[in-house]
């Protein structure tokens, strides 16, 4: 019996079974959890108000539970606790009571047999901050100059109004800061490198000198009409503010400037919930961080991560490709052509920090050292591209995944079918116009194949990038409206070594979790979109060049 | 387990094929391409062993042989399509309208646009209908629409094609059938007007009804074109051919017209292959 079910195959058919689903259940449930824990973040969740009254005294805890866990009676007494029931397990939680500027902290576990009374009172406010954390107490009453123009029951609509345009005020300052701010330090930067530059060569004449005070003149004048704009900005969003208390009744008064939003949670409806959930995660995907990286959005990251793979793709795709057409279709199949390919395959094997290190040494150092004595001499003593950047980031990872391109449209190439390349020959097409017009279309799905895995392996790389150009906070994008618009030179923000800064190198851990497991969801998401992005790209070539199978 | 019967060989000839085409040897004839002492090897073996004919131009010529007797690989020297092969050696000559195709100040493109070729199996390129009828002269340069538009009617024309495909020119030349894409390959052959064509066992992965198509359009084209082609069926060979070169081992053991190499074969061994004794 157990030998014909042996020798039936069957045995090794679940045996397989059971590796595919085990791999399949561990993927999906990899991406359960970072889903349930980063997205959950985003969801405002109720405020609660504790009663508490522990050895220390009575007092009133204000905040949302986070998380709660068990400890057992004995370990608790170990800790120096008393154990009031006799219960055998003391539950404990964690409640983000946030107002750091009040206790410095923003997280405390408070353990539920000293809970008096637990209430959801209507009129408990969550206040998002530009500095310090959320807040969590009662509204008052809005003022405006130094005025209260609402209190009590108004207050809160009044408030909302407030903050809608004072948002809408400080977004037109970021904008003038960013942009218009930004154009001019540009130019004024320029121009400087442009006077130092004409220096160098003997040519600051008496000629340039007058139209570079002109050119700077006018920089400083529209730099004064912006300042002077700027002023006006600055009054408008100075003016309001509100009044508020904190869980133990002493008030606060928050300019409405230092405020992102604010919501009553505990009288919202689930829809008006999740409406909420919806606006913050777009705002968690489109803002700059804030606060160490440990608020605000991750758009910066996002951003570099695209740009950089993207670019990658750009640079690694012609190389590879060349380098597999030589070394398929021209070099003599010899020892040589072997030992290359294996060494070819030997780099996809290097640890990637290796690639990083040689990226440092001689892409940044060597490489952009030489271009910044050559082409940008006015810019010394600062480098230019002999500093870590995009450029340099991304052709070390393009080196990184290089080999994994040149063995796929190797394959690809051998796959061609000897007759369509006589086919091409025998009408009086040259080896070279052969190539070019009907084998290296029909092999493009292979190349794409090759940049699906190279996008995959670089979007997720991050310790080369520490070396190469990856920063922690970059102040501008690589990309902007300044001429000449990419810039390359630039430090970036990546998504994983984000994740890896929020999440271990941040003032605040417990405050920074979830934003780790919202990071790495978006980071997944990215690298899903890019290779379905270049998926939809091969199958449709696929389907174009579907080549001879019968 | 039902048997299928393989079709019988008969090697009985069609005598009266035969004698219909007798009028056409009364024109003289010129040759077209010379082989002197032709001989190849792959590394160490010999497979063909001083080889010397002369094909006439604007004729059907056939080359038969058992498999694996070198006449795919003569007919593959005359385009040069031998030198993809990087063990392949040659000795000799072979002239095409007396220039010798192994000089070295030979531009092998160039030849291979004199002397076209259609293979075994249909090989159209992945793309459309069109596309692959206008290949050659892409490569050549003529990219102006209306002189492809003209060159790909024409030659689909020629090709006993045109009314089966016009409507469908931009399709994938894939989704046509076998015997259609043969004729497309022949179509994409003629487009590029060689002065040779060389058919390497054209119809030999077709049904009948494709084969009569292909043998039917060798007839007309040989107005035209020198066509030499290799083939396994000797009815077939009976049929469309003007003249015959039997082969065996590497060697041409008899080259002569159609009718008389057949009906009255000057060597035992032709004989002995027509009559089914071994092959």
């Amino acid at each position: 019996m157990i030998k014909a079910w042996f020798k039936s195959g069957s045995p090794w058919v679940w045996l397989n079974a059971a590796a595919v689903s085990t791999s399949l259940i561990l993927v999906l449930g990899l991406l359960v959890l970072i889903a349930v824990r980063g997205l959950g973040h985003f969801w405002p969740a109720n405020i609660v108000e504790y009663h508490y009254k522990d050895r220390a005294g009575e007092s009133i805890v204000v905040g949302e539970v986070v998380d709660t866990s068990l400890m057992s009676a004995e370990q608790a007494k170990e800790a120096g606790h008393e154990v009031l029931n006799d219960d055998e397990y003391l539950e404990q939680r964690l409640i983000k009571i946030g107002n750091r500027d009040l206790s410095g902290m923003d997280f405390r576990w408070i353990q539920t047999q000293y809970i008096q009374q637990q209430s959801y009172p209507d009129d408990l406010i969550a206040i998002e901050r530009r500095e310090w954390g959320n807040f969590y107490g009662r509204l008052f009453s809005v003022k405006e100059n130094d005025r209260v123009i609402a209190e009590g029951d108004k207050a809160y609509e009044v408030a909302q109004q407030k903050i809608k345009k004072t948002l809408a005020v400080h977004d037109e300052i970021e904008h003038l800061q960013k942009h218009e701010v930004g154009a001019i330090n540009y130019g004024l930067e320029r121009l400087r490198l442009k006077q130092r530059s004409l220096e160098l060569k003997g040519q600051w004449n008496n000629a340039a000198k007058t139209q570079f005070a002109t050119q700077k003149a006018e920089y400083e004048k529209s730099y004064q009409a912006l300042q002077q704009r700027l002023g006006a900005l600055y009054q408008k969003i100075r003016r309001d503010s509100l009044v508020a208390s904190y869980a133990n009744g002493e008030t606060v008064e928050i300019p409405l400037e230092k405020i992102v939003r604010l919501i009553r949670p505990n009288t919202m409806s689930v829809f008006d919930k999740t409406l909420e959930y919806v606006v913050t995660f777009i705002n968690f995907v489109t803002d700059e961080p804030r606060e160490a990286n440990t608020e605000g959005g991750i758009f910066p990251a996002i951003f570099g991560t695209v740009m950089m793979v993207m670019l990658m793709a750009v640079i690694v795709t012609p190389f590879g490709v060349v380098a597999a057409v030589y070394l398929r279709e021209y070099a003599s199949q010899g020892f040589m052509t072997r030992v290359i390919r294996i060494a070819v395959n030997n780099l996809a094997g290097v640890p990637s920090i290796v690639y990083g290190v040689f990226g440092l040494g001689f892409f940044v150092y060597i490489l952009g050292g030489n271009i910044d004595q050559l082409f940008y001499p006015e810019a010394s003593p600062a480098p230019v591209f002999g500093t870590p950047g995009l450029m340099w980031a991304s052709l070390t990872l393009a080196l990184l995944t290089l080999p994994v391109v040149i063995v796929s449209t190797e394959e690809g190439l051998s796959r061609i079918p000897k007759s369509i390349r006589e086919g091409s020959l025998a009408l009086g097409a040259t080896k070279a116009e052969t190539l070019w017009r009907t084998v290296l279309p029909m092999a493009s799905p292979a190349m794409m194949t090759g940049l699906i895995l190279a996008v995959a392996r670089a979007a997720g790389e991050v310790a080369p990038l520490m070396l190469v150009g990856v920063v922690k906070l970059a102040p501008t994008l690589p990309l902007d409206g300044n001429f000449p618009f990419l810039h390359l030179d630039r430090k970036f923000m990546h998504l994983g070594f984000h994740i890896y800064d929020v999440g271990f190198q941040s003032p605040n851990v417990e405050a920074a979790r979830p934003l780790v497991y919202a990071t790495s969801l978006l980071l997944v998401m990215v690298i899903i979109g890019l290779n379905m992005f270049a998926i939809s790209i091969r199958n449709h070539l696929r389907e174009k060049y579907r080549a001879l199978e019968n | 387990m039902i048997m299928t019967t393989e079709p019988t060989r008969t090697h009985a000839i069609d005598i009266n094929a035969l004698s219909r085409k007798e009028k056409t040897h009364d024109k003289v004839t010129e040759t077209c391409l010379k082989v002197e002492n032709l001989n190849l090897y792959y590394g160490e073996n010999q497979a063909l062993h001083g080889i010397d004919m002369e094909i006439p131009k604007k004729k059907v010529t056939a080359y038969i042989g058992p498999s694996g007797c070198g006449k795919s690989t003569l007919l593959r020297s005359i385009n040069r399509m031998n030198d993809l092969i990087d063990s392949v050696r040659i000795e000799g000559k072979i002239l095409l309208d007396g220039e010798d195709i192994y000089d070295k100040s030979i531009n092998v493109a160039e030849l291979r646009r004199r002397v076209g070729m259609v293979f075994q199996k249909p090989n159209p390129f992945p793309k459309s209908i069109y596309e692959n009828v206008a290949y050659g002269l892409r490569i050549q340069g003529i990219n102006d629409r209306r002189t492809l538009d003209e060159a790909v009617e024409k030659s689909l024309r020629n090709a006993a094609l045109w009314d089966e495909v016009k409507d469908r020119l931009n399709d994938n030349a894939l989704g046509i059938s076998g015997g259609q894409q043969q004729r497309l390959v022949i179509a994409r052959a003629i487009a590029i007007e060689p002065e040779v064509m060389l058919l390497d066992e054209p119809a030999s992965a077709l049904d009948p009804i494709s084969t009569l198509k292909i043998e039917e359009l060798i007839n007309e084209l040989k107005e035209k074109y020198t066509i030499v082609i290799v083939t396994h069926n000797m009815q077939q060979a009976a049929r469309v051919s003007d003249y015959t070169a039997f082969m065996y081992m590497g060697e041409l053991i008899e080259f002569g017209e159609t009718t008389g190499l057949f009906t009255n074969p000057a060597k035992k061994q032709t004989e002995d292959y027509i009559t089914g004794r071994y092959g």
